[in-house]
């Protein structure tokens, strides 16, 4: 198996060529088949490598050949395979083959099928790629590739301008962090002279000391564009418009993958980040801060889609956080049990989205419970799992994240704390969503229950977020080992029950009602608050009066050429003059005559002026 | 020359004039042959301040500055002339405004 490694991401990538070349001419089910099938088999063969890799623990360098070579820099198309790698590619194929199998009921009545899984495929093969890279520089292909088909399917239905406004936005803001990133990959060239993740690192153990300023730098501008790829403070901004996209991309692509790249980028580079700690603590603080920013936000929520993209802003918060104390494989774990929860909580609003005519308004839902019963118990243990209530996959995640930042020295309990709140909002954010949909009166009528095609995913999604916590990720061989020491009991008391305290309240709140927050949300002060929250905390509109009015501002006053205007004046003013004189070249005689004579009496005037001055 | 005792402002008075005449001619005029003989007009009309400035000083000067002007004139009457035919040829016309070529 491990000499024929690259057949993982290679599968998807013919695929999709082949449903981009022949798709228009193949039939529906042919589609399915391929898209599906694809993604499946290298599921498949993950697992056998899964397999191989439980027995012997080898980590397997698969150089297929050299990419280019320019005076002396030769990154090859080489695959990297260890625990880490095992993780994400099992994320990738797993959760990426049922959401894919989703997708052949999901969009089966759209008339751009093979165009789906033609972008769907794609991005799986460019998401292996970016996990699979052993340079950096091939990381950076796969990188921009799940870039490239973030934007196609975000704008997947471009016939409605804001979905092409949605697919730009995400596009433009990512760039802005890849841009940072690609900087921070030619100074670490120009610094170590390789991108070879394992020689980088040696190299740069070898050659600076923990605190130095150049791996500060290089380490700030690959968490630059993680920041960006992965949703955090301050290039959040487009994750909840990229759920424009059709609900089973925001599944695979806006949750469960391709915006915990940055958590993998920077876990990979982690060798580097030992060397930076003011690095490190910047990552945590992005991550505590994006957290809690975000779970306020959900809470104020009322479109199904915007509130699980806030949540899956605030969760890749808290791995941002367990990287930056240092946490590294707990982080790597909650991306894990966060993909199935989350894909499963995505899906679950695939479902009733698809069932209930593309609402998107909660409280349009309602009453759900009885009418959806598998939806229902899809949300059930996908809400529990996100608020970490105790025995789910996202419990036994987060519970580690929390403690390990207790024992940060100096910003450890304020960060546990702030990680508190934020998992108290989780629990709120998350039942209320629950309560809201299911419970209560219905509003709106489903047309249909869901077939087998999204049963299946959506329960064997189920079973991994229960029992996800159990796993064992193998990166003990990747990551530094942690001490090992546990926290005081009374830390781990609180962590446990912090959840249930958020669900408590959600069911006092949005189900039996015992608790009337509505005086508090009519008061001024109440109102403000949460229209400040429902607006994401005013940073979209703080960016477009920052940047995106200005910038227009500016294309605007570019596009009639003010520099060229002023050359333009001077050819103005030479025309004008050029007119006047040939206007006076009129091949009449008698008008140059008069003329002259009108100058003469002016000369001569002048002349007897200015003689009659000089003799007086 | 006693019994004729003329002020010479009198002869300059007339000889401006003379060359005003000349030079309105030269300009309202739109026939050529018309321009040819308002150029003559003022042409003499200098010729006459000359002769008139000489004979006030008793000087010779003036006099011999006329029979150049005379020449002059006779020689510009030629050249003009044959332009005279030149433009009659080429254009049909004598009107000076329409013989406009070299236009803006």
């Amino acid at each position: 198996m491990s000499e024929t490694i690259w057949l993982i991401p290679l599968i998807p990538f013919l695929s999709s060529v082949a449903l981009m070349l022949f798709g228009s001419r193949l039939k529906i089910t042919h589609i399915g088949v391929l898209g599906v099938a694809s993604v499946g088999i290298s599921a498949l063969l993950t697992l056998v490598l899964a397999v191989e890799f439980m027995q012997n623990q080898q980590v397997i360098q698969a150089s297929l050949w050299t990419w280019m070579e320019v005076a002396g820099f030769a990154p090859g198309i080489s695959f990297y395979f260890d625990g880490l790698t095992l993780v994400m590619m099992s994320v990738i194929t797993g959760v990426g083959f049922l959401i894919h199998l989703f997708s052949t009921e999901f969009m089966e009545k759209d008339p751009s099928y093979a165009r789906y899984f033609a972008y769907l495929n794609m991005f799986v093969a460019a998401m292996l790629i970016l996990v699979m890279a052993d340079n950096l520089l091939l990381l950076y292909l796969g990188w921009e590739g799940v870039g490239v088909c973030s934007y196609l399917l975000v704008g997947f239905w471009y016939q409605h301008n804001a979905n092409g406004h949605a697919a730009r936005k995400a596009f433009i803001v990512t760039r802005i962090g890849d841009t940072a990133m690609a900087l921070g990959l030619l100074l670490l060239f120009t610094e170590l002279g390789t991108l070879d993740i394992q020689a980088m690192v040696g190299a740069a153990n070898q050659t600076w000391q923990i605190g130095d300023s150049i791996p500060l730098v290089a380490c700030l501008l690959i968490v630059c564009g993680a920041v960006g790829k992965s949703a955090q403070l301050p290039l959040h901004t487009w994750l909840p418009d990229a759920m424009a996209g059709p609900t089973p991309v925001s599944a695979l692509i806006h949750a469960a993958t391709m915006v915990t790249a940055g958590v993998y980028l920077i876990a990979r580079t982690h060798g580097l980040f030992l060397l930076a700690p003011t690095a490190m603590t910047v990552v945590a603080v992005i991550g505590i801060a994006t957290s809690l920013m975000a779970a306020f936000t959900a809470l104020m929520q009322t479109d199904i889609k915007r509130i699980l993209a806030y949540s899956t802003i605030s969760q890749i918060g808290y791995m941002f956080l367990a990287l930056g104390v240092g946490a590294w494989s707990a982080g790597i774990f909650h991306l894990m049990t966060h993909a199935f929860f989350k894909a499963l909580l995505f899906l679950g609003s695939g479902a009733i989205i698809h069932c209930l005519h593309h609402e998107h308004n909660i409280f349009k839902m309602g009453g759900l419970r009885t009418r959806m019963p598998m939806t229902f118990w899809s949300f059930m243990i996908g809400s529990a799992a996100l608020a970490a209530l105790p025995m789910t996959s996202g419990f036994f995640s987060k519970d580690q994240i929390l403690l390990q930042a207790y024992q940060l020295p100096d910003l450890g309990p304020g960060l546990w704390m702030a990680g508190l709140l934020g998992a108290l909002l989780t629990a709120i954010y998350s039942f209320r969503l629950v309560f809201v949909v299911f419970f209560g009166q219905a509003n709106t009528e489903p047309d249909k229950d869901t077939g087998w095609r999204m049963a299946v995913p959506l329960s064997v999604l189920c079973f991994l977020a229960m029992i996800g916590g159990y796993f064992m990720i193998p990166v003990a061989e990747v990551f530094p080992a942690s001490d090992g020491s546990h926290p005081a009991h009374w830390v781990e008391y609180v962590s446990i029950s912090v959840p249930l305290v958020g669900l408590l309240i959600a069911y006092l709140v949005f189900f039996n009602r015992r608790l009337n927050i509505d005086g508090l949300a009519n008061s001024t002060v109440g109102k403000s608050l949460g229209n400040f929250w429902l607006s994401g905390w005013g940073i979209d509109w703080l960016y477009d009066h920052l940047f995106v009015r200005p910038y227009y501002g500016l294309a605007n006053l570019l596009k009639s050429e003010p520099v060229d205007g002023i050359y333009g004046l001077i050819v103005a003013l030479n025309q004008t003059f050029n007119h006047w004189l040939s206007a006076a070249q009129t091949g009449r005689m008698r008008w140059y005559l008069a003329s002259m004579v009108a100058g003469l009496i002016i000369l001569i005037t002048l002349a007897a002026n200015l003689s009659t001055g000089v003799l007086q | 020359m006693d019994g004729l005792n003329i002020p010479l402002n009198h002869i300059l008075l007339v000889s401006s004039l003379l060359f005003a005449i000349g030079m309105l001619g030269l300009m309202i005029r739109r026939n050529i042959i018309f321009i040819l003989m308002s150029l003559e007009v003022m042409l003499n009309a200098a010729a006459l301040a000359f002769v008139a400035a000489g004979a006030h000083w008793g000087q010779p000067d003036g006099q011999v500055v006329f029979m150049l002007i005379l020449t002059v004139a006779a020689a510009e009457v030629a050249v003009g002339l044959g332009l005279v035919l030149q433009v009659q040829k080429r254009f049909k016309t004598l009107d000076m405004d329409h013989a406009n070529r070299m236009q803006g």
